[in-house]
């Protein structure tokens, strides 16, 4: 007690910043930091849950670079990323673009579009697998069946399903994406728009000079968010091949689901933390070079 | 009518449960039993523990359940945490690593001893015994049938189901339906490598043309030869030259027999309950079409029960006057009027009456053939199937490569996990 009498007052300010700070540290350390840290030093153990985890050294990362299904899988979680990030900021764009002009029930067709996001990634998936279905029993081919054109298959391809499956991704997260571009398209000052008007700018150069500029935080936001989302991928891709997770032959097998599989069907928990850290290196990297690419100079 | 007076039982038992672990929890010694979340393994569950506690006043057994996915993450967790169950189901081919891992304990051999065992069970708990001892058993196994869609048959004009590989082919041609296009609208016989057809090829298809899938106790993968290919050959052609079937058609094989849109279905007997409840469909229910030569087999598969190594003292006196209830004739007949799985003991199994079952009966039979694979990883050692086939539908590998990968691939998973 006689110590702290003898602090400053800013002294003391700082001693009980940290001690209501305690919480929420002690909080972080135990439920983030110490797992993650458990995680790096397992990538470098031999662990199936019921034995002693025994040290193996970097055997885990050889056998993870000398493993074609990783690089196939590595290859998949690249394609959702560079496919489904840009496809779903595009549509999500336009559709905010003009969802922000329409004055006629504004409301309902915002909460339509919003819809998907808040229904549950698994119902969705199933829902989607449905329609995937060749006939008799799928939504599109009986359509494509009924006007005489050939079954497309969708999921049971190797070529089909990627696509197939990062369409119901990129169209769950649609609903998300446009109200954060709305609420950056309201977020510009109106006179600059006014501005361009007097100045008779046509529709185009108003977009690119002043629209898209001034949306940078938003765009920022987005790209790094959903970059992260596609990245990490598993619901739909599970919940779509169930019987078969990730296939037809790894075509749509994602980082995760290559994690879970070696995790909880092989119980092989350091190889499993192995891919882990990698798919963590790869999200930070990921992040990091995007914020660094659209940071405003 | 036979819904109904199950539901009632259910309902009795679980008051009676209830009431019974209320009146005596103070005094008794309680134990713990797991397993995984099935309804039907619950009720049959229950209905054992109602009359196991009745018949053992001064024993509680308390039931927890988890969803089959994190099940043998729970367990593995809980256990060394001294949390777990006293008395735990697991799937059979999980016994080396709990074994390994001292996670359970062997049954005592004056209660249980191995002789009488081998004596009174079908051979397939053989792969529970570890030297001397036998470390877990099982209340009920499963083997494979061929459900048939009677009302297809008689549309069909076909009498009986296939006695053998000829005959399935030929009646999967006449069951098989296409629209003017030619899709596929019913399906003469249900594929599906991710449902029970690996285990079909494995047991029955390669010993029924002369080979052995494994050999040196399930460590060597055996069907890279002539009778693997010959095997491998009969199933893909199903698809590729009769077009009487296609892999995934109506995304479950189950699905697309409940639905009414395949003729014929392989599938365990775990399955009876399920489709005993579609209303319309009328199905019936054979032994596996015999191989060219007549060869008749089979593939069975079991859960078992184990005492955890947590169980001591009376905890483990209590949890062994368990197993002895689980083991017998009495519960082995509940379990099947629940559940639909068989019995695993010929006592039980083969009465007149079960034999003659025109549901159970086929199954038991088949029982008497069965085979029983020891895996490594059944998941990996699945997907090697399914890849193979997909190699062969998608990349247009031929069946000889596609065989020759698989074999390898998988030999890779034996070795990995023998290597110990």
């Amino acid at each position: 007690m006689r110590f702290y009498s003898t602090l400053s007052i800013s002294q003391k300010q700082i001693v009980w910043a940290w001690a209501f700070l305690a919480l929420p540290v002690i909080f972080y350390v135990v439920i983030r930091f110490y797992p993650t840290a458990n995680a790096f030093v397992l990538s470098f153990q031999e662990w199936n849950l019921l034995s002693d985890r025994t040290f193996v050294g970097l055997e885990n990362y050889h056998r993870l670079f000398s493993d074609p299904v990783f690089w196939k899988v590595f290859q998949n979680t690249f394609m959702y990323l560079i496919l489904g990030t840009p496809i779903s900021l595009v549509l999500s764009f336009i559709i905010a673009y003009h969802l922000d002009k329409v004055r006629f029930m504004h409301g309902t067709i915002r909460a339509l579009y919003f819809l998907p996001f808040m229904t549950s990634a698994v119902a969705m998936a199933w829902v989607w697998r449905w329609f995937y279905q060749p006939v008799p029993i799928g939504v599109f081919n009986n359509f494509l069946a009924s006007l005489g054109f050939g079954q497309i298959q969708f999921l049971n391809s190797t070529t089909n399903a990627l696509p197939s499956v990062l369409a119901c991704a990129v169209w769950a997260g649609l609903g998300f994406q446009v109200i954060i571009f709305m609420a950056g398209l309201r977020a510009i000052p109106q006179s600059y728009y006014e501005a361009a008007r007097i100045d008779g700018v046509s529709t185009w150069t108003v977009l690119t000079e002043i629209t898209i500029p001034l949306l940078r935080p938003t765009i920022v936001f987005l790209v790094v968010f959903s970059s992260i989302g596609f990245l990490r991928i598993f619901d739909q891709v599970f919940n779509m091949t169930t019987n078969n997770p990730g296939g037809p032959l790894n075509s749509t097998k994602p980082l995760v689901l290559l994690i879970y599989d070696t995790a909880f069907n092989g119980f092989n928990m350091g190889y499993a933390a192995a891919q882990t850290v990698v798919l963590f290196t790869i999200l930070l990297v990921v992040s990091l070079l995007q914020l660094r690419l659209l940071k405003d100079r | 009518m036979k819904k109904t007076s199950r539901f009632r039982t259910f309902i009795l038992g679980a008051a009676t449960a209830a009431l019974t672990t209320a009146a005596s929890s103070a005094s008794a010694v309680e134990i713990e039993y797991w397993q995984y979340f099935f309804e039907a393994r619950l009720d049959a569950m229950e209905k054992l523990i109602e009359n196991f506690e009745a018949a053992n006043p001064d024993i509680t057994v308390k039931m927890t359940h988890f969803p089959y996915d994190s099940y043998r993450t729970k367990v593995a967790a809980a256990i060394p945490a001294g949390q777990g169950p006293d008395v735990v189901q697991l799937f059979y081919g999980w016994l080396n690593d709990y074994v390994e891992a001292e996670l359970i304990q062997p049954l005592p051999a004056d209660t249980f001893p191995p002789e009488k065992i081998e004596e009174e069970f079908f051979p397939m708990v053989q792969a529970m015994r570890i030297g001397d001892s036998y470390w877990a058993l099982p209340t009920a196994v499963r083997s494979l049938a061929l459900f048939y869609n009677e009302r297809m048959f008689a549309d069909a004009g076909i009498e009986n189901p296939p006695a053998n590989l000829d005959e399935l082919v030929e009646f999967a041609k006449k069951l098989t339906q296409k629209d003017g296009a030619g899709n596929l609208t019913a399906v003469g016989l249900t594929t599906g490598m991710t449902a029970q057809d690996h285990h079909w090829i494995r047991e029955v298809l390669i010993p029924q043309f002369g080979g052995e899938p494994y050999v040196d106790n399930y460590r060597t993968v055996n069907y890279n030869n002539e009778a693997g290919l010959e095997a491998f050959t009969f199933y893909n052609d199903l698809q590729a030259k009769h077009g009487v079937t296609k892999a995934a058609f109506m995304d479950e094989p189950q699905a697309a027999f409940k639905a009414g849109r395949a003729g014929m279905h392989i599938d365990g007997s775990f399955r009876i309950g399920a489709l005993e409840d579609v209303r319309g469909l009328k199905w019936g229910v054979a032994e596996l079409p015999a191989g060219p030569d007549g060869t008749k087999s089979n593939y069975a598969s079991y859960w078992v029960n184990a005492i955890t190594s947590k169980a001591e003292g009376e905890k483990f006196d209590a949890s062994v006057k368990f197993m002895e209830y689980l083991t017998s004739d009495e519960a082995m007949q509940i379990w099947i009027e629940i559940v639909g799985e068989l019995p695993a003991k010929p006592s039980a199994a083969m009465t007149e009456e079960n034999i003659s079952d025109p549901v159970y009966g086929p199954f038991i039979k088949g029982l008497d053939y069965a085979r029983t694979t020891v895996f490594a990883n059944e998941s990996a050692q699945r997907q090697v199937m399914v890849d193979m086939m997909q190699r062969i539908e998608f990349e247009g590998q031929s069946v000889e490569e596609s065989v020759a990968q698989a074999a390898e691939e998988e030999q890779k998973i034996l070795d990995e996990y023998y290597k110990k």
